[in-house]
């Protein structure tokens, strides 16, 4: 494999860095300058990952060690066909949810907007560290980076609440993250003697000279140790931090953080262990069906949420194992289908979150019982919902669709065919938690006169885009972007061919 | 001069302390300068000195000419020069920090504050260069006095505070002189270099056995070596803010020195490893010590008191790094008591900020303090990351070194010890951290501020000043630096926090060119 130095993967990850930097300089005197910051790093962000597709296309890697701090500790970056797959999700989403952002904490006139807009910048930045990582260590920092830069976010309204729920948040993740992970990665590095991530699995490469029981535990605290993947039992964080502001639930507790989480369960299945070893040991197979407990679970849960985003947190809780099922059932198929969901999922949960957002800035509601006959004046946003809800659910031609296929082909190669009970079940439970809500907003009567009730509570309700005189639609800022969220899984359906390539080759590198 | 820098290390401080008191008693306003100057002097002459013995290997210096052992004799080695730059580094940054502090809380006693201060560096700084096991006691006692006599000074409780260290220090000063004494009984040598030749034929002699416990136990004590502990936080509770953050940050670490001097050159590592089983009695005392202390700074609610106890866990990491006797281990506690340096004289500095503004250390008086203090919390918020051992600080990678080696012994307990122990930290500093940045029970700090009336009744502690208004505006419309602590308090903080960034970056650089060289032979 021809490796490339560059030092783009570093410019990747620190471009946002130093625009936090400067939306901290600027702060709330220039916002609009402030805001130039952020919408510009995610552009520039997003220009310098989708340069570095091609030679991953042609089956380079690019590396770049920055730091090579002590024997076995390096801050060395690789983008590979994984890394790139995550990067351009990530940094994609950013844009749009930039300008959402930016429309949500203006129309709600948040306070700490500059702490917002840095954190945010940070988070992003770590999260390309974690894609571009080449080494458990450089996973491991940039892990424990956004863990701390994301807590300012979920603790942003400091209402009781949100410290209540922030700080669930941090125990769980970095509680979590030293307790096991740490310790997993001590283990790896004892064993091994490297934290390199390699094809085969670093700790296959050393089968035979450590036990099976070692192995065993090694896997189960990195399990543990990934609280960000939100498998349960460890999952209650997630919920919790749906107290953030909308933005910060749409892109990191649907796509950056959470994704995190499962991008690095996949790469210890396969860089770490190795499908071999994992499959000798037994150890996929029990990864399955635990990540099947939560995907049946978490539906389950998520039917009897009344809160939109409580909802869709439990949702998110559930899509995030396939993931984890998909790479677990270590076949060809399944490994595509769990990376495909990494993208497919982000696009729909992101509108998801984006509506749900929309809706509490327009109409002030959070609650799917108050939905009733929304869609009149929000049509665009639950038309959108409706796609979003549609890819979740899997039903073609949404992306959504796609993943699912795959995984259940994985489920057939790996010849466990109570998965597609379980994926069978899943969707029904999906389009359970789901449809209705669709139903209630295009179908139901509308209920509440929702304006003149809330006008008197506050008094400077936002500027609403008004087409025609029955639509009370969110700022154009906001719907713009959910809109085009939507149209992007939808897309995905009909043209995964880049996202589909990179994963075949991720798929290639690891079986041989 | 530089030939003479060995000695010039302990004759500046000696003679500035003496001079310092003479200026005093002519112009006060000339001792912090004066300090200060004497200290960046020595610094420079440490890190001159750290700088010959890599290059050229260890300096021998002999007092007077006379040759060793019936002269005293002054080696300095990878490790001491390592230590000696620490200490020397540490006090010059503390003493630039104490101006304001000592001028609120010792008002008036400043020029004796500044002579014993130098008494207590010259003390500490000659533990560390000296090579005679009983110079050592001299300047261990030179050390433990000067200690006395500061944290005595401090507010509430510190005289008896004191009074409790006095008794249990000078136990340990008298341990220490009674090995002295028996080994000089069989050996009648006191210079390190030569009863490290003359006592492995006597390795089961009874006397040398006792000299041996003897030694242990009198630096267990100086070192707070749980359940040695007890006099050390009620101690470096009380002591003055500027006091905290040196004993806190050097003494117990140079007392490590001296027990790892001890147990690897005065005795073989293999009297030590093998022949008593003192590394893994340590092992056990110091994982009960990097329990105990977290677990008790969980409860405090002081935030000095909190940081005395992790200093007990981080004197537990330390000896825990030297018991496991291997190379990753010893080179972890190394590495950490650099590290440990910096941290503690980082959040001690910050405590005593934060005394200086609001007046007390307790837990409570942090509540919002990020937006009166944004710098000072923000090193705050480093130093505790640091702690905890998240990358990229430097307390990441000492823990790393100091868990592989836990693990290369086979030590599995050790290692999960290790990490609830960290997280044990976390939690005492995240709690901690949530109510400086995100107070509990104050209401939404939304555009609307909420009435005077209303924001009476909020409880909490009095003597906070009431809460910025406009805070929901934005930070930058308070000017930053407003409330902030004054500058010359402000700067250390900032050196020491570049330090904790910085030092992790540069720990590979710093065990191959210093720390691994100390690695006693046979780990």
């Amino acid at each position: 494999m021809e490796v490339l130095i560059s030092v783009k993967p570093l410019l990747a990850v620190s471009v946002s860095l130093i625009a936090a930097f400067f939306i901290a300089l600027t702060g709330e005197r220039a916002r609009n300058l402030r805001e130039f910051w952020t919408i510009s790093a995610s552009v520039v962000k997003f220009g310098i990952v989708i340069s570095m597709l091609q030679p991953i296309l042609e089956g380079k890697v690019i590396e770049y060690t920055l730091l090579s701090i002590t024997q076995g500790l390096e801050l060395k970056f690789r983008v590979d066909a994984l890394g790139i797959f995550f990067a351009i999700t990530a940094s994609f989403l950013w844009i749009i949810t930039s300008f959402y952002s930016i429309g949500y904490v203006r129309s709600l006139n948040e306070h700490a907007q500059t702490r917002y807009f840095a954190c945010f910048a940070i988070a992003l930045s770590a999260t390309m560290g974690v894609a571009f990582s080449a080494n458990m260590f450089t996973t491991f920092l940039f892990y424990e980076i956004i863990t701390l830069c994301t807590y300012p976010l979920v603790a942003h309204k400091e209402t009781p609440e949100a410290i209540k729920g922030a700080r669930r948040y941090i125990t769980y993740l970095l509680g979590t993250s030293i307790a096991f992970q740490l310790l997993a990665v001590f283990m790896t590095y004892s064993a091994a003697g490297t934290l390199e991530f390699s094809n085969q699995g670093i700790l296959n490469n050393v089968r035979g000279q450590v036990s099976d029981t070692f192995l065993i535990i090694t896997f189960i605290l990195f399990m543990a140790g990934i609280t960000k993947a939100a498998m349960m039992p460890l999952h209650s964080w997630l919920p919790a931090a749906m107290v953030a502001p909308t933005p910060v639930s749409a892109l990191l507790h649907a796509v950056a953080v959470v994704k995190t989480g499962v991008f690095v369960v996949v790469k210890i299945v396969l860089h770490i262990f190795g499908i071999d070893l994992l499959s000798q040991l037994g150890l996929g197979t029990a990864l399955a069906y635990f990540a099947s407990i939560t995907i049946i679970v978490a539906s389950i849960i998520a039917l009897k949420q009344d809160n939109l985003k409580r909802r869709l947190a439990y949702s998110t809780i559930s899509q995030l194992s396939y993931v984890i099922l998909g790479v677990a059932l270590l076949t060809p198929s399944g490994i595509t289908g769990s990376i495909m969901h990494i993208v497919l999922h982000a696009f729909g949960k992101i509108t998801l979150f984006f509506v749900a957002g929309a809706i509490y800035v327009a109409a002030h509601k959070t609650n799917i019982s108050e939905l009733d006959g929304i869609g009149k004046e929000m049509p665009f946003t639950m038309a959108a919902f409706t796609l979003g809800a549609l890819s979740m659910i899997g039903i073609p031609p949404l992306g959504g669709f796609l993943s699912k296929w795959y995984i259940a082909i994985g489920s057939i190669e790996a010849q466990q065919l109570p998965i597609l009970l379980v994926l069978a079940s899943s969707t029904i439970l999906n389009a359970c938690y789901f449809l209705p809500i669709v139903y209630a907003a295009f179908f139901k009567s509308e209920q509440c006169q929702l304006l003149v009730s809330k006008e008197t509570e506050h008094q400077q309700l936002p500027p609403t885009l008004t087409l025609t005189p029955s639509l009370k639609e969110a700022p154009a800022l906001m719907v713009i972007p959910l809109v085009l969220t939507a149209i992007g899984a939808l897309v995905l359906f009909f043209a995964p061919s880049v996202f589909l390539e990179l994963a075949r080759m991720v798929v290639a590198g690891v079986i041989n | 001069m530089i030939e003479h820098a060995a000695i010039l290390i302990i004759v500046i401080p000696l003679l500035a302390s003496f001079f310092n008191l003479l200026i005093g008693l002519w112009r006060k306003r000339l001792c912090y300068p004066f300090v200060v100057a004497a200290l960046g002097l020595n610094v420079i002459l440490s890190i001159s000195v750290l700088n010959t013995v890599i290059n050229s290997g260890t300096i021998s210096y002999r007092l007077g000419g006379w040759a060793p052992p019936w002269g005293i004799e002054y080696v300095i080695d990878h490790l001491n020069a390592f230590i000696l730059a620490i200490v020397s580094f540490i006090s010059l940054i503390v003493a630039i920090y104490s101006k304001k502090s000592i001028e609120q809380e010792l008002p008036g006693k400043t020029v004796y504050f500044y002579t014993i201060y130098l008494l207590l560096v010259t003390g500490l700084l000659g533990i560390t260069v000296t090579g005679d096991v009983f110079n050592l006691f001299v300047f261990l006692e030179i050390t433990s006095l000067a200690g006395y006599a500061l944290i005595a000074i401090g507010r509430d409780k510190a005289p008896l505070a004191s009074f409790n260290y006095v008794i249990m220090g000078t136990i340990g000063a008298c341990f220490y002189l009674l090995g002295v004494g028996y080994l000089y009984i069989v050996t009648g040598s006191l210079n390190i270099a030569d009863l490290a030749k003359l006592l492995p034929e006597l390795y089961h002699s009874k006397v040398v056995l006792a000299a041996f416990a003897f030694f242990m136990v009198g630096v267990a004590i100086k070192i707070a070596l749980f359940p040695l502990h007890v006099w050390l936080p009620d101690a470096y509770t009380y002591a003055p803010s500027t006091v905290s953050a040196f004993v806190a940050s050097t003494m117990t670490k140079v007392g490590a020195y001296a027990m790892i001097r001890i147990m690897f050159t005065v005795f073989e590592p293999r009297f030590s490893i093998e022949m008593l089983p003192v590394t893994a009695i340590l092992g056990w005392v110091a994982a009960a010590a990097m329990v105990y202390g977290c677990i008790m700074a969980l409860a405090q609610t002081d935030l000095k008191r909190a940081l005395s106890y992790i200093l007990i866990a981080e004197v537990g990491y330390i000896v825990m790094g030297v018991s496991v006797a291997n190379r990753a281990g010893f080179t972890g506690a190394v590495l950490h008591i650099l590290n440990d340096a910096f941290m503690m004289a980082c959040l001690f500095m910050v405590a005593g900020a934060v005394v200086y503004k609001t007046g007390s250390s307790n837990i409570q008086n942090l509540r919002g303090l990020h937006k009166k203090m944004p710098f000072t919390m923000a090193a705050f918020t480093i130093g505790a990351i640091s702690m905890v051992g998240i990358p990229p600080t430097a307390g990441f990678f000492s823990k790393w070194y100091l868990i592989l080696g836990a693990i290369a012994a086979q030590k599995w307990l050790f290692a999960v010890l290790f990490l609830l122990s960290s997280l044990a930290v976390a939690v005492v500093f995240f709690r901690i951290i949530q109510n400086v940045y995100f107070p509990p029970n104050e209401s939404t700090p939304h555009p609307n501020p909420l009435p005077q009336g209303e924001r009476g009744n909020m409880g909490g502690n009095p003597t906070i000043p009431p809460p910025l208004t406009g805070g929901g505006k934005g930070e930058g419309e308070i000017g930053l630096f407003s409330h902030e602590a004054p500058a010359t308090m402000l700067i250390p903080i900032f050196i020491m926090t570049a330090g904790i960034l910085l030092l992790g970056m540069f720990s590979g650089k710093i065990i191959s060119s210093v720390i691994q060289f100390t690695v006693p032979g046979g780990f």
